[in-house]
């Protein structure tokens, strides 16, 4: 089921004037900035299809630079957001690509600065939703409808198993679980939907596991 | 996760079996999926409310997008109804003005609530804020005229797709139209059997219309696509609530304006390439805004 909120139909409240190409392109960089975990210094962002093709006259670029600013979809600072992001010394760049993605409103997002780069691929299903369909070359399907955790790890046996026993002992439900590597033996990427919010506490044991390289998350 | 329907058919079963009207089910479904209370959830909606309810005082006044291409014909629209010479009648031109109003606020790039998209966001409030004008409805009632339209978006979304890129404009204001006509009917007291009805006979009268948006911005010819979605929202609901029945079951009005959707060119998807954005004037505005250039052909860097 793509959509489970009647909110999701009946809403977001936002800034005109697309919801897709404007609330949905905000909320993919509101996701990507949520998963780096602090503000970015620099933004190169590749357009696809649709997105490509209009995303001047729908404010596709104030919406994903004010997402990266940390703004929601009703924030009015996403009209300001490309001065706003100067005036923080964040550079950012948009690259139109002709190819043909998965999705017509595909973005791919690379965001980084001196401490790290990440890459993430959204794309905006229509009325303001969005998913993240791949991070960092790991394919995935993240909807951000639940609070989710997102570990990086070696691919080696047990790994799983500890950090599912964590959050069992910590009385969470898992939701949904996707595991995925690039290679056999190296690195791979779990991605853990649960129903109710984590504590520092929970993320503290997960960093502490061996073989566990990442732990970012994803608030509802 | 439990969703109570997924299908027009089991949401119309559900009412009728349970005797509540269409709104009940999805504030109650609402609850299980999101397991927030009943509250919350009607707080939530009363607030989308008071976001529609100015955007429209808004549009009202007077306002104008960037590009020039729209703004306005909210106000003369509602000047002509007071000189009592409408044709179509104060109740259907009230609400075509009311969508143009919203529309031509999300065009100024102004605050508005998605119903189900910003693109096609003046349809469902449009046609509530005139449609209260005759039925004086409590707030309740209003509130719960956003769950029915909810309802029927929900399905939409979830069994076809309410984005003019994945579907055309069919799936936005066409949806739009057809969950507005579905809210309307349950409002004016008619039955959830009623409220299908109505949804199908305003969503087969909008299968195959394509998003050509000129110079990719969401205003020729969105802002009259709504007004016209507002028109047909309240034909279909009257329609309905007269007795007319569509002889395709609402389930497979859905399907083929999900199959219609898939068969479209990219052309006239909301790519500006095709349609009305295509034609020698739609380029010629294109380039009289964005320069000589096409629109986002180029690169930005901070």
């Amino acid at each position: 089921m793509k959509y489970r909120s009647v909110f999701e139909i009946i809403g977001p409240v936002m800034v005109g004037p697309s919801s897709s190409h404007t609330a949905g392109a905000a909320r993919i960089g509101l996701v990507a900035r949520d998963l780096f975990g602090r503000q970015p210094e620099y933004a190169k962002i590749h357009l696809y299809g649709s997105f490509a093709e209009t995303y001047k006259g729908h404010g596709t670029d104030v919406a994903i630079i004010g997402g990266l600013l940390n703004y929601d979809t009703f924030d009015e600072r996403i009209k300001t957001s490309f001065a706003d992001a100067t005036a923080l010394g964040m550079t950012f760049e948009f690259i139109p690509e002709e190819e043909e993605a998965v999705h017509p409103n595909t973005a791919r997002v690379i965001i980084g600065d001196s401490m790290g780069e990440m890459e993430l691929v959204g794309i905006s299903i229509g009325g303001g939703t969005m998913e993240v369909v791949e991070l960092n070359g790991f394919p995935l399907r993240l909807s951000g409808h639940f609070p989710a955790l997102l570990i990086v790890h070696d691919d080696r046996a047990g790994v799983i198993a500890g950090v599912s026993n964590i959050i069992a002992a910590h009385d969470m439900n898992i939701a949904h679980m996707e595991v995925g590597r690039k290679e056999k033996g190296k690195m791979a990427l779990m991605v853990i939907e649960v129903d109710q919010m984590f504590d520092e506490s929970l993320l503290d044991q997960l960093k502490s596991l061996p073989n566990v390289t990442q732990v970012s998350t994803l608030a509802n | 996760m439990e969703v109570l329907f997924g299908t027009v058919k089991e949401l119309v079963a559900l009412a009728e079996k349970e005797n509540k009207p269409i709104s009940e089910i999805m504030i109650e479904q609402e609850m299980q999926i999101t397991r927030r209370t009943r509250e919350e959830i009607v707080a939530q909606m009363d607030n989308n409310l008071s976001v529609m309810e100015a955007a429209i005082e808004e549009g009202l006044k007077g306002v104008q997008s960037t590009s020039g291409l729209t703004g306005g014909d909210a106000v003369l629209l509602q000047n002509y109804i007071k000189t009592g010479k409408s044709l179509s009648g104060e109740l259907l031109l009230d609400a075509v003005s009311k969508a143009v109003a919203t529309n031509e606020v999300n065009a100024a790039m102004g605050m508005i609530c998605a119903t189900p998209t910003a693109g096609a966001a003046g349809i469902v409030p449009g046609t509530l804020f005139a449609v209260k004008e005759k039925l004086n409805p409590t707030r309740e009632q209003m509130v719960n005229y956003l769950f029915t339209s909810g309802a029927f978006g929900f399905i939409v979304a979830n069994n076809a797709s309410i984005s003019g890129a994945a579907g055309g404009c069919q799936a936005e204001t066409g949806s739009a139209g057809s969950m507005a006509a579905a809210a309307i009917v349950e409002m004016a007291g008619g039955t959830p059997q009623q409220s299908a009805e109505a949804f199908s006979i305003v969503m087969k009268n909008m299968l195959g219309l394509v998003c050509d948006p000129v110079a990719g911005l969401v205003e020729v010819p969105c802002v009259k696509r709504n007004a016209m979605g507002a028109a047909k929202a309240l034909v279909g609901a009257d329609m309905a609530l007269a007795g007319v029945v569509s002889k395709i079951p609402t389930d497979e009005v859905i399907e083929a304006m999900h199959k219609i959707g898939q068969s479209m060119p990219s052309a006239l998807r909301e790519t500006a390439k095709g349609g009305l954005a295509a034609t020698p004037t739609g380029k010629a505005l294109e380039a009289e805004i964005f320069g000589k250039d096409k629109a986002g052909r180029d690169t930005v860097n901070s």
